[in-house]
């Protein structure tokens, strides 16, 4: 689906494509930076406390996930000031891209780079001939973690829509539901191996964040049956 | 693979195997042995093989060939190892190391060893040719000389043998009677050789290459090492002895082999008879009037031996070509001890050869050293005897000399006719089998200093071998009072047998080769050289025959710079000495002995006569990694489904992408934003 959504609507347009990759920079230190507060806290502690590694690792999740939106919201700005130096280069004053535009590359270039993360190095481990389940873990171990990544993506690009959304009117309720959504998303991971505890609430948050992204960005049901029957 | 250890999903899927040690691939001048694996390793479902019953289910019954077998030890023979040969649904072989050693006897050696090289051919003692008379190694069953297109590798630790049969349980074995299901537990070996065919092969590319490349491939090594050889009274190392000197030599081997490379614990095979030799050394030296014996003693251990004797035919060729101190002539008789440790009710065995015996002058000196060795053993605990005319010499770096020259000497041996060792070049060849034992709870230090009953009949032989060599030397004086000492014979068989690292082994080495101790002494004649065995074998000869001098560390590490040193005649070493008492620090001291190493290279390299059956032509190929793990793997409809269930994904979400963007207004009203651009 992330290819699908390059292809057909940010490929054409070179804006588009600076701020996808701009976008997925940000993500790209907003995780160093976790991850180097994560590992300074764990060669600091004692690495036979399994309780207080396990710990670690959720303080760690969070800090991430805290930071991924702090690196939105500096996005956000960023891409603001870019809108009046656009204007002002322009001839008829307007903006050749708009900030809901912005907010939706801005959202699939967070969603691409998180799932490339997340998926090369299982994808360079999966060539080789065996395949996950010795220790006791689960054989659908690939599969799995390939549909997280798809729902993570998708997520990636409507929390772009509502975050910009609500920076833009103020709606400060919409920036917090975000990120709880996004806490909540990243500590359903921590139910696995029982899969059904971290997919299924992800793919029913993914349906609603898309259902609040389409109505933010001006659709509407009539709309949307109206696009259906021309069908 | 190759990514760092900390890949956690890497550790998921994969268990390394760390204690292995892999069977490699050796050729010689016509074919190829051993084992070899494809590039990117064999993988294959685990089958464990401990009845004989079991391997219909590799052959022929299994659904999921092909299969890696994992061998109880004890069925590690030739029935089945030419059964899976013959198949292809065999793709790799694990053995685990049978405990206790099979009861039955082991040998993957040949029954014939080093036949075609040794004196006995159809010009020379026909009747006695290719073991003809008389079957050295009746155990032996050619494994180590077969060659194998699969990887075999040997599983030494008992827990990782655990860990693959316990995998093998749960995942493996049919349940009521149907088939194993997916995911099924399977193995994949890394053991890939470079070289092919045979030595003429690889070092003909290996030529090409080193000729026209600029980062030259080699693809194999010859065999080398060095031999140790020192003697009673100094000679000019870099001159020649005058044709007038006579010279006894007595000679061992310091190698062995096993079926896995590096493994070669060698217990009987070699060092019960180097460890002989030693002791003989140092009682010999210790005799108040050796400095006016009239004929020398040359004390010389062999390298390569196991290979078709690279160490003795290097030698004899050197003398032939006046390339070595001595000649041929100088030598008035030859004495070698082979395998010592297993004497059965105490009786020693001399063997000769009975062809050159047929010459007058020869029988007379051979009579005569018969004799002397006879003599020399009457008051010690050890019977000689003699073994008759039909019989002809065992294979022994003796024969290489015969083959030139016809010397008088005799072969000193625990066996009359077939070996008493029943794991001849084998991995059970191990202290226990020479009855090496050590009472319980005692620390390193009183373990290295603990008198076994071996190392007591092992000096009993020591002493005889040295009045006789005394004797030989020409010494006129009563015997009696020349002993080997059992406290030395304990301690080398401990450092050579159980523990290199040990206090008295760290004493006598230099202090630059500390590395060469550890780990449990394996005596292979490897490609890099000098092997461990072999600077053990040098530093304990020099501080068991030489003297120690006074001479501060320059003047001991640059002998020529100091007067008065005969650097030519004498070797000098710098070692670091025993432990101050409870300090951590050495008192080093200078030893001056005469000990030489001399190249034991095969006389075919030297010579490029790669297709020779004159000279040893064994050489080893090269490899790049090698390495084995297990895992599961998940049976093909699953990753079919993957495959498609991802492609279907694709193909939906670009459709819907494109008809979306077509449809983007009727789905999106105008938005509020007055600065809005169509998509």
């Amino acid at each position: 689906p992330a290819l699908g959504l390059f292809l057909f609507t940010i490929a054409r347009d070179p804006l588009r494509i600076i701020i996808l990759i701009a976008g997925a920079f940000f993500w790209l230190v907003s995780l160093l930076l976790s991850s180097l507060i994560w590992f300074i806290a764990v060669r600091a502690s004692n690495p036979q406390d399994e309780p207080l590694q396990k710990g670690l690792l959720i303080f760690g999740v969070m800090f991430s996930v805290l930071l991924q939106e702090v690196f939105r919201f500096l996005y956000y700005k960023l891409l603001r000031k870019a809108i009046e130096g656009l204007v002002a280069l322009s001839d008829d004053g307007c903006s050749p891209i708009s900030i809901q535009q912005m907010a939706y590359v801005a959202g699939v270039g967070f969603g691409l780079m998180s799932g490339a993360f997340s998926m090369i190095n299982l994808l360079a481990d999966s060539l080789g001939p065996g395949t996950v389940g010795i220790h006791g873990d689960s054989q659908l171990y690939f599969l799995t973690s390939a549909f997280m990544t798809m729902v993570l993506i998708f997520l990636h690009t409507f929390w772009g829509v509502l975050f910009f959304h609500g920076c833009e009117h103020r709606r400060w309720w919409e920036i917090a539901a975000v990120v709880i959504m996004h806490l909540t998303v990243s500590g359903s991971t921590f139910c696995n191996p029982l899969y059904v505890g971290s997919l299924v609430p992800s793919y029913l948050l993914m349906a609603s964040a898309a259902a609040w992204a389409y109505l933010v960005s001006g659709g509407s049901a009539q709309n949307l049956r109206r696009f259906l029957l021309c069908k | 693979s190759g990514s760092c250890q900390g890949n956690s999903v890497e550790r998921k899927i994969y268990i390394p195997l760390n204690k292995t040690a892999p069977c490699v691939r050796l050729l010689n001048a016509t074919h190829q042995i051993g084992c070899q694996s494809s590039m990117s390793g064999d993988t294959g479902v685990i089958h464990v093989v401990e009845k004989e019953e079991d391997l219909s289910w590799v052959l022929t019954d299994g659904p999921h060939p092909p299969y890696m077998v994992v061998l109880d030890g004890n069925l590690f023979n030739r029935k089945v190892m030419l059964q899976l040969k013959g198949t292809s649904r065999v793709s790799g072989l694990a053995v685990a190391v049978a405990k206790p050693s099979p009861p039955q006897g082991f040998s993957p050696g040949l029954q014939c060893p080093n036949d075609g090289f040794g004196v006995y051919s159809k010009d020379y003692g026909p009747q006695f040719a290719h073991c003809n008379k008389t079957v050295w190694n009746p155990l032996g069953t050619g494994l180590s000389y077969e060659d194998f297109h699969f990887p075999i590798f040997l599983l030494e630790d008992a827990n990782e043998t655990q860990v693959i049969k316990q995998c093998y349980q749960d995942h493996n074995v049919p349940r009521g009677g149907s088939e194993p299901q997916y995911p099924l537990c399977a193995m994949q070996l890394f053991s890939h050789m470079h070289a092919v065919t045979s030595t003429v092969t690889c070092m003909r590319r290996s030529s090409l290459q080193s000729t026209f490349s600029i980062n030259p491939e080699i693809l194999c090594d010859p065999l080398l090492d060095y031999n140790v050889w020192s003697t009673l009274h100094p000679i000019n190392s870099s001159g020649k002895v005058e044709p007038e000197k006579e010279v006894v030599m007595v000679a061992t081997r310091i190698d062995s082999h096993s079926f896995f490379w590096n493994l070669a614990p060698g217990a009987e095979s070699a060092v019960s008879s180097f460890v002989t030799h030693l002791a003989a050394a140092e009682a010999l030296r210790k005799v108040p009037d050796v400095h006016l014996l009239p004929r020398n003693v040359m004390f010389t251990f062999f390298q390569g031996e196991t290979f078709d004797y690279i160490g003795s035919s290097r030698m004899v060729y050197d003398m032939e070509q006046d390339k070595f101190p001595l000649r041929l002539d100088n030598i008035h008789s030859f004495v070698e001890l082979n395998q010592v440790a297993l004497r059965s009710s105490s009786v020693l065995w001399m063997h000769t050869d009975p062809v050159s015996r047929m010459n007058e002058s020869v029988a007379a000196q051979v009579r005569n050293l018969l004799d002397i060795l006879s003599n020399s053993s009457r008051g010690a605990n050890v019977t000689l005897q003699e073994v008759g005319f039909s019989q002809p010499l065992p294979p022994s770096s003796f024969q290489r000399f015969l083959r030139a020259r016809h010397i008088p000497g005799v072969v000193l041996t625990d066996h009359q006719s077939a070996f008493e060792n029943r794991y001849y070049q084998s991995i059970y060849d191990t202290p226990e089998n020479i009855h090496v034992q050590y009472p319980e709870g005692l620390s390193p230090e009183e373990t290295l200093e603990f008198v076994t009953d071996t190392a007591k009949a092992l000096a009993e032989v020591a002493t005889v071998v040295a009045r006789a060599l005394y004797q030989l030397a020409g010494g006129a004086n009563s015997t009696s009072a020349i002993q080997a000492d059992p406290r030395t014979v304990t301690r080398m068989l401990y450092g050579f047998l159980i523990k290199m690292n040990n206090s008295w082994f760290q004493s006598i080495i230099k202090p630059d080769l500390k590395g060469i101790l550890g780990g449990v002494p394996q005596h292979y004649v490897a490609v890099s050289s000098p092997v461990n065995t072999t600077y053990l074998v040098q530093f304990v000869l020099a501080n068991l025959t030489g003297t120690v001098v006074n001479l501060t560390k320059e003047e001991c590490q640059n002998p020529e710079k100091a007067p008065s040193t005969e650097k030519e005649m004498y070797d000098y070493a710098w070692v670091q000495g025993s432990l101050e008492p409870n300090s951590t620090s050495r008192v080093p001291f200078c030893v001056r002995s005469t000990v030489h190493l001399s190249k034991a290279l095969s006389p075919a390299f030297e010579l490029r006569q790669w297709e020779s059956t004159e000279y040893s032509t064994w050489t080893e190929s090269r490899w790049k990694e090698i390495r084995a793990r297990i895992f599961l793997v998940a049976s093909k409809e699953l990753e079919i489904i993957t495959l498609v269930v991802g492609v279907v994904i694709l193909l939906f979400s670009l459709l819907a992408t494109y008809f979306i963007n077509a449809k983007a207004d009727i789905l999106f009203s105008a938005p509020r934003d007055p600065s809005a651009v169509s998509y």
